[in-house]
């Protein structure tokens, strides 16, 4: 089996979620391979040339992928895909992007967000909000999957040392353009793969009351989420939202404030190790899935849980 | 131009699906259906569009059961003008889903396609990025913001590190993401009329689509239980706990 795996990165970086993709890889078994697409990415290729496990890492390096446009990069990924058994993306809004399209350009049903591998053609995946876990085999030749990143423990970014080549394939669809983007600036950890997550929800009342959680976070280290109702509000920006449709957190410990627990947030931060619930109501559903669960209004709890930290 | 909107059935959010006791599929057996979440702000996005003059007509397509074209009628009360039903009783997976539509589009070559980024109980976030493929056409996903202009289309879309906005040739796929738009209650005549208008059924045979799934689901099970811990007193014991019990801070 050989297991084609695309990296997420952002022309500089090779980021985190692609040590867990290549975990999902490992537990598939077989040669694994790493494509970096993307434009003046060579610092890229290299740091995946040094993650364990890989045996052969191949870039892309082209204008066309700079902004992972999905009709460029979809196409790149069916033309080398076809030489391979597997290919796997992080199930970042990248992979969710891109993975699917490329899918169909091979005639293959893709298998969305995995959570375990249970042999090569049978993995496990969550639906209806994490509610029901289906087991789902693969019939298709080729197997193409999303790989949930808080499912499985990344592997490391040293020892390994794979060779690098490059991949000359242009493949630009010219039917999409970049326009521009706006990203959050943050010196917080980032969400998805921080060690500690404090969320706000509607009960924050505002966004100038986020700062009480600023706070809080910064003593211990952890990045800041929200429920959807708090971005819906405008309180925070989207990227913030935690949840069914948002990112999925599996924290050591996440603590959520005036969040009521609906199933689509639990969807996105069940999985946390240990869960804390700040609520004035004792009824709130949070409850019943929180390891503690404090019962008090926010705006005592907050600053005060600050100043024993 | 043409705006064709893809709905789906789906089992209502509000209900908690459970796997059957023989763990061969999720008990829908008398819960309540909805249209998708998802689907329901694309026609509203659809429909904002035609009121702003920039689209003439609104297609809602749906496919599956018979019962799917309850959801059409949904569509149609909302202000979408005519439906198209794919009617079949077989499990759709995305890749038929996208094939189906395709076989639509090129019937009815609209301009716009617009779908939900996702449905609410097969979380595939699929369809719309295969439905694209297929046909060549860009994809806006996960879509905020929609600013069709001369020949193409501005979509803003969220992404994991904030927002970024492409901009696509005509004709193109938009998926929606929740902030899009804010979808409004059909009114009772609307609903009335919705009951005249349009509704074709044709199905997957007819457009000549291999809707045979690729997927087998061997099995469906509820995740691990999380057991519910303890109240705590105040925030001493809340910190005294997490750092002597759980010994995460
Ligand atoms: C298709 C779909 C997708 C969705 N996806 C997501 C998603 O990805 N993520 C998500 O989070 N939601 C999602 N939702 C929304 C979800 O259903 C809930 O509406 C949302 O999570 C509620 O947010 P909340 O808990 O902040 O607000 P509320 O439910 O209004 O709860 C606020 C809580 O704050 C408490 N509170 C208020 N004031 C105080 C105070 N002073 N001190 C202490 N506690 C206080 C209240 O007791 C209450 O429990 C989705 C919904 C749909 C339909
Ligand atoms: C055990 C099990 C058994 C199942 N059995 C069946 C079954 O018998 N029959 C069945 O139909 N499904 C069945 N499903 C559900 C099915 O697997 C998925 O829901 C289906 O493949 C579509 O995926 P999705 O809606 O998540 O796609 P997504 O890619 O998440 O959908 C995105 C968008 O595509 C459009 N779309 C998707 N499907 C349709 C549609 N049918 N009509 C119009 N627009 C659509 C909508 O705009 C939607 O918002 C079953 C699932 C499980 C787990």
């Amino acid at each position: 089996m050989s297991i084609l795996v695309i990296a997420e990165h952002d022309n500089a970086e090779l980021k985190g979620a692609t040590l867990n993709t290549i975990a999902a890889a490992k537990a598939i078994g077989g040669d694994i391979d790493v494509l970096v697409a993307g434009n003046n990415c060579a610092a890229v290729g290299e740091a995946a040339a040094k993650v364990e496990g890989v045996a052969k890492v191949l870039v892309a390096d082209n204008a066309a992928y700079e902004h992972q446009l999905a009709e460029n990069v979809a196409k790149l990924v069916a033309d080398l895909g076809k030489n391979y058994s597997h290919v796997l993306a992080p199930a970042t809004t990248t992979g969710k992007n891109m993975l699917p399209r490329a899918a169909a350009l091979l005639d293959v049903q893709p298998i969305s967000d995995i959570i375990a591998v249970e042999s090569a053609d049978t993995f496990k995946r969550p639906i209806y909000a994490g509610n029901v876990i289906a087991t789902v085999q693969s019939s298709d030749a080729i197997k193409v999957a999303s790989v949930r990143a808080t499912a499985f423990d990344p592997v490391s970014a040293e020892g390994g040392s794979a060779s690098v080549e490059s991949v000359d394939i242009v493949d630009d669809a010219a039917v999409s353009k970049f326009v521009g983007e706006e990203l959050a600036e943050s010196d917080r950890p980032e969400l998805t793969a921080a060690r500690v997550v404090i969320s706000g929800g509607r009960g924050m009342q505002n966004g100038d009351n986020f700062e009480l959680l600023y706070k809080v976070a910064d003593k211990l280290g952890a990045a800041v989420g929200a429920s959807r109702a708090a971005v819906d509000a405008g309180f925070v920006p989207n990227d913030m939202q935690v949840g069914q449709t948002g990112k999925i957190v599996a924290p050591d410990l996440y603590i959520a404030v005036g969040i009521s627990g609906a199933i689509q947030h639990l969807a996105g931060m069940k999985d946390s190790k240990v869960i804390v619930a700040i609520n004035k109501d004792e009824e709130a559903p949070i409850f019943s899935v929180a390891d503690y669960g404090l019962v008090a209004d926010l705006f005592d709890a907050v600053p005060e849980l600050e100043t024993k930290l | 131009m043409k705006v064709l909107v893809a709905v789906k059935r789906v089992v209502d959010y509000n209900v908690k699906v459970r796997p059957k006791a023989d763990g061969s599929d999720v008990d829908t057996a008398n819960v309540k259906m909805s249209i998708n979440p998802f689907c329901e702000i694309a026609v509203e996005e659809a429909v904002r569009l035609k009121e702003k003059g920039v689209v003439s007509e609104i297609v809602a397509v749906s496919m599956g059961p018979k019962q799917c074209q309850e959801q059409i009628r949904t569509a149609l009360a909302l202000g979408a003008d005519r439906g198209i039903q794919v009617e079949t009783d077989a499990e759709l997976q995305p890749l038929a889903v996208a094939k189906c539509l395709k076989a639509l589009v090129e019937k009815e070559e609209p301009q716009l396609v617009i779908l939900g980024k996702q449905s609410i109980d097969g979380d595939n976030n699929q369809t719309g990025q295969m439905l694209a493929a297929l046909t060549g056409m860009g994809q806006g996903t996960f879509a905020s913001e929609v600013n069709v202009e001369e020949g193409a289309v501005k979509v803003t879309r969220e992404i994991d590190g904030g927002l970024q906005t492409v901009e696509l040739t005509l004709p193109a796929v938009v998926t929606t993401d929740l902030r899009l738009n804010e979808p409004r209650y059909a009114s009772l005549p609307n609903i009335m009329k919705a009951k005249k208008k349009p509704l074709d059924v044709t199905n997957p045979e007819e457009l000549g689509v291999d809707i045979a799934p690729r997927t087998k689901t061997l099995k469906v099970e509820p995740p691990a239980e999380r057991q519910a811990g303890i109240k705590v007193a105040d925030v001493a014991e809340l910190v005294e706990k997490l750092k002597s019990e759980a010994k995460v801070i």
